[in-house]
């Protein structure tokens, strides 16, 4: 009786050592691979960026260095943010001359989609782009400028431009296109954008304020 | 080594006799997620080749230090870990096929064919062996996602390979076949439900050609007398 009891700890024993030996292998291989590939992945991560702030505003817009411009602001509801954002701020000849903030439609099919708009001092929208989102392959992630124009669209666009009531996709009466079948991905960008349009306008003075010299070193970049 | 005969039964056992689409049913999930298009169906079926070859030869390699008991977990640590090591090196060293493939990667996790050919053959059978398994299963599963990603693009939008250029390069573009021009689309084909409903009668399909190809033999067999 003892002996079988004994034998089948022993056994229990050995089955947790050997599956203890296969997670602390497989642990290892993650952290190995994930300490050789994380400086690769930041790294592209930010020319990635540097990209696509390019693509928001136009280098014609500004002539200082925008990355180095980036601020960190605290997380606010126009912006859809849950933490700290950040936005960069252009200028030409010293004059403030457009901005690109980072916000959140927290209301896409499968949760936050992550955006990356470009406002000129005039508060019109020189771009816009999807950075991050979950939304379902084929269907709803052709607000991806990889997919289709579609989010080309909002360049040109402003407060005023369509008329506020519009601000929505063609189905709810608005000026926005949108692909039948996906129609809740799309209203949450035009929201978003419409909500970063307002957060433009009650902060466009603090914006256009020229930096004290001291205020204007860069924040740390921060990795999302 | 594996002779050209065993070779060929693994093949046929993967892409015909036991397809995981159409005759084992496994791995639907992504399946039916990503089948709305060819070169959707395409990549997903690629990755998920790539991931099952890497598992399956290394859920072979330690087969015999792995009690019957804990084998199940063993092999779904293995597969998380490797799926996440590919994912992350995939991102660092090729990264314009990370962008393409990246959004497959996790789903494959989702897929219970990586399991079940660990369980079911890898944890029996020889490194070569199991990897080439692997591989057969692997692009059985990529025939028939290609063939019904066709089938709902077609009827969908009216396209075939469309998004080409997001594999090969912007020069591919020219190879986008716009089979019905002017198509108004048909929504259905690209949702969900247009993935079961062209599914079923694909297996439909392959049942009604088993069963005739068993009649025909039948039929041929002399009577007993």
């Amino acid at each position: 009786m003892t002996s079988a009891i004994h034998a089948a700890l022993r056994n229990a024993l050995r089955t947790g050592v050997i599956l203890f030996v296969f997670a602390v292998v497989g642990t290892a291989m993650l952290a190995f691979t994930h300490d050789r590939t994380e400086p690769i992945i930041t790294r592209g991560q930010l020319a990635e960026k540097r990209a696509l702030l390019g693509q928001v505003l136009p280098a014609t817009l500004y002539d200082n260095d925008l990355l180095a411009s980036q601020q960190s602001v605290p997380p606010d509801d126009l912006l859809g943010t849950r933490q700290p954002s950040a936005l960069w701020l252009a200028r030409r000849g010293g004059e403030f001359s457009g901005v690109v903030l980072e916000a959140v439609a927290p209301d896409g099919y499968s949760g936050d989609i992550a955006l990356l708009i470009g406002i000129d001092a005039d508060g019109t929208v020189t771009g816009v782009r999807v950075t991050a989102h979950r939304e379902t392959p084929g269907l709803g992630d052709y607000i991806d400028r990889a997919k289709s124009a579609w989010i080309d669209q909002f360049a040109g666009k402003s407060h005023t431009h369509p008329a506020p009531k519009h601000w929505k996709v063609v189905k709810d009466g608005g000026a926005f296109d949108a692909r039948a079948g996906a129609t809740i991905t799309p209203r949450a960008v035009v929201k978003a954008v419409r909500s970063a349009l307002d957060y433009f306008a009650q902060h466009r003075a603090a914006f256009a304020a020229p930096p004290p010299a001291e205020k204007a070193q860069p924040v740390k970049e921060k990795r999302s | 080594m594996m002779t050209m005969d065993e070779f060929r039964s693994l093949f046929h056992n993967g892409i015909i006799k036991q397809n995981t689409g159409l005759v084992q049913l496994l791995g639907l999930c992504p399946l039916l997620a990503i089948s709305n298009n060819v070169i959707n169906a395409l990549s997903l079926g690629l990755a998920t080749t790539m991931v099952m070859a890497a598992s399956s030869g290394a859920v072979s390699g330690v087969r015999h230090f792995v009690p019957n008991e804990i084998r199940i977990p063993v092999f779904v640590l293995i597969i998380a870990a490797l799926v996440t090591v590919i994912d992350l090196a995939m991102n660092a060293f090729v990264h314009p096929l990370y962008l393409v493939l990246g959004i497959f990667i996790p789903l494959i996790t989702t897929n219970c064919i990586v399991l079940a050919r660990a369980d079911a053959f890898a944890a029996k059978n020889r490194p070569l062996h199991s990897v080439v398994d692997a591989v057969a299963m692997g692009l059985g599963l990529t025939l028939v996602l290609i063939v019904l990603g066709a089938i709902r693009e077609l009827a969908g939008q009216g396209t075939l390979l469309s998004g080409i250029d997001l594999v090969f390069g912007e020069a591919s573009k020219a190879f986008v076949l716009h089979v019905l021009p002017d198509y108004r689309g048909f929504l259905l084909a690209i949702l969900p439900p247009g993935a079961f409903i062209a599914l079923g009668l694909l297996i439909a399909a392959n049942n009604w050609y088993k069963a005739r190809a068993e009649r025909r033999v039948h039929a041929a067999a002399p009577m007993p007398a």
